[in-house]
């Protein structure tokens, strides 16, 4: 579709209903902006914005791998659709989603509160048993640099940001 | 033990022997656990599911939960041996009905069962007849100490005990009690127990937990949350809050009826007793809400030829799996209804 007022393409679609009458208008962008009564469009990106994808392109890290589970390669959109996880990992992959699920769900709570094992020693990034077949140290080492990396990111720790990018580069360039 | 012997009674929780028997028919109790290092079963290639099914059958049969225990391999049962299970309330629907390596190891009272390869790893649960809400929770606690001396669990240092459905995450916890509420029913008044336990963010629901309608006026209270209350916490309010509060209603409602409606009461309660004793076919839907009334007027007094305990057999027996063992043959539609009203003739007239 045409530009009601040049011949761009038009990519603003406006319906106004003035006295009863129902009016159509198609405008491209630039004719959008120089017309009264357009919401304008957002211009820029915050510097942040721009931060992280800067961050994220140069560690080999895009936005969706951050919400896939390394270790049995769940999405959190297939564990909306079976409300089942895949592996313990995923508490901690998901960590910030889940948090406002599980509140929901567990009348506001965000923390355990009762029974432990009496060997829990670990945290999240449980130890696997000896029944589980052994990684290598290194791809065990790299989703958390990369959780840690996406951590820093979040809250705006540029510094430490490239420090984790470095060394995630040297990581991968030894395996 | 074999899985054939349990045929001819019913479990422990069944006799109708505990606390508050006459409208509270069993307590419930189970925990939900995983092996750290092993994905949930959701992810777990076939040979995981059949190592985690070899390995967790060996340490939960080496533990001595119970004086004897018997373990089912349910890749392996036949069918009918799977819904007995069910009926027993020893196995939920769906362990029954998936596929893959999977089991339950079951004590010999039938007190304790733990499901491997459920929708987690573990799945422990005790059952006991009438209200022993501090029992259960003792006798489960002591199995899940043993099973953890063996097993590393899936642990969190904020979310606790990890489990495939973060529904159930922290404690792993759900304690359900089954309720017999006919007077409630009767008079008009259970759905102002259905919004009392919505706002103590309890679930209602059937004979067989998850899915199930309430039939018979049976009717099963268990806790929601899982995160943020320890397990003295849900069980103490349980038994200190719902469960007097329901008892109290249902109470009242059965004096109601006994002073107000004699009659009518005792119209249920007859007719009830009159179909079980003549009835040529009998569906297992119209056998439990006959046999609930039956129940109640026992409870009540109002019939004194029949035993609790009889009444709590033939909920258990007339059903499908049990049924057909009992009579050794598989029996579909109306041989089946047939046998069922045989069997519950013969119960009843007999004593």
């Amino acid at each position: 579709m045409k530009c009601d007022n040049c011949n761009k393409q038009a990519t603003v679609h406006l319906t106004e209903i003035r006295n009863g009458k129902k009016i159509e208008k198609h405008l491209c962008e630039q004719c959008a902006a120089a017309s009264e009564g357009v919401p304008a469009a957002k211009q820029h990106t915050p510097i942040n914005e721009l931060l992280t994808n800067f961050v994220m392109a140069h560690s080999g890290l895009s936005k969706d791998m951050g919400s896939t589970c390394e270790h049995c390669g769940v999405t959190w959109s297939e564990f909306r659709q079976s409300g089942l996880f895949g592996c313990q990992h995923d508490y901690d992959v998901f960590e910030k989603d889940l948090a406002p699920l599980l509140q929901r769900a567990h009348e506001g709570a965000t923390h355990h509160v009762g029974k432990s094992p009496a060997r829990a020693t670990r945290g999240g990034e449980a130890a696997p048993a000896a029944a589980a077949p052994a990684r290598p140290r290194k791809t065990v080492d790299l989703p958390r640099l990369r959780k840690e990396l996406a951590r820093a990111v979040e809250m705006e720790d540029y510094e430490r940001a490239a420090k984790l990018r470095d060394q995630i580069r040297e990581a991968e360039g030894e395996l | 033990m074999k899985l054939g012997d349990l045929t001819n009674h019913a479990g422990e929780w069944l006799r109708g022997s505990g606390p508050m028997s006459d409208i509270v028919i069993s307590t419930r109790v189970r925990l939900a656990r995983n092996i750290s290092g092993f994905p949930f079963l959701a992810r777990a290639s076939r040979h995981q599911r059949q190592l985690l099914e070899s390995r967790l059958r060996e340490v939960v049969l080496a533990c001595n939960l119970a004086p004897q225990v018997f373990y089912v391999d349910l890749e392996a049962a036949p069918e009918i041996d799977r819904q007995l299970l069910v009926e027993r309330h020893l196995i939920s629907r769906p362990h029954a009905a998936a596929e893959g390596a999977r089991g339950v190891a079951v004590a010999d009272d039938e007190t304790a069962s733990v499901m491997v390869n459920e929708e987690d790893h573990l799945r422990i649960q005790v059952l006991r007849s009438g209200l022993q809400l501090d029992q259960a929770w003792e006798q489960i606690s002591r199995i899940d100490d043993l099973l953890e001396s063996h097993l590393d669990f899936a642990y969190h240092a904020r979310f606790g005990y990890l489990t495939a459905c973060p529904t159930n995450v922290g404690t792993g916890l759900r304690v359900s009690v089954m309720l017999h509420l006919p007077a409630l029913k009767l008079t008009g008044e259970i759905e102002k127990v259905f919004r009392a336990a919505k706002d103590l963010r309890l679930a209602v629901r059937g004979l067989y937990g998850e899915g199930t309608e309430a039939t018979g006026d049976f009717y099963q209270i268990s806790n929601q949350t899982t995160l943020g209350r320890s397990e003295e916490d849900v069980i103490g309010e349980f038994k200190l809050q719902v469960i007097p509060k329901i008892i109290d209603y249902e109470h009242h409602a059965r004096r109601t009826l006994l002073n107000d409606r004699t009659v009518a009461l005792d119209d249920k309660v007859c007719r009830a007793l009159g179909i079980l004793r003549s009835a040529r076919l009998l569906a297992s839907e119209e056998t439990l809400f006959l046999l609930s009334h039956l129940r109640m007027g026992v409870n009540l007094e109002r019939l004194k030829d029949i035993s609790v305990n009889t009444i709590n057999e033939l909920f258990l027996l007339t059903q499908p799996a049990h049924l057909q063992k009992i009579q050794g043959r598989r029996l579909e539609g109306d041989l089946r209804r047939a046998a069922r009203a045989d069997y519950i003739r013969q119960r009843l007239n007999g004593n």
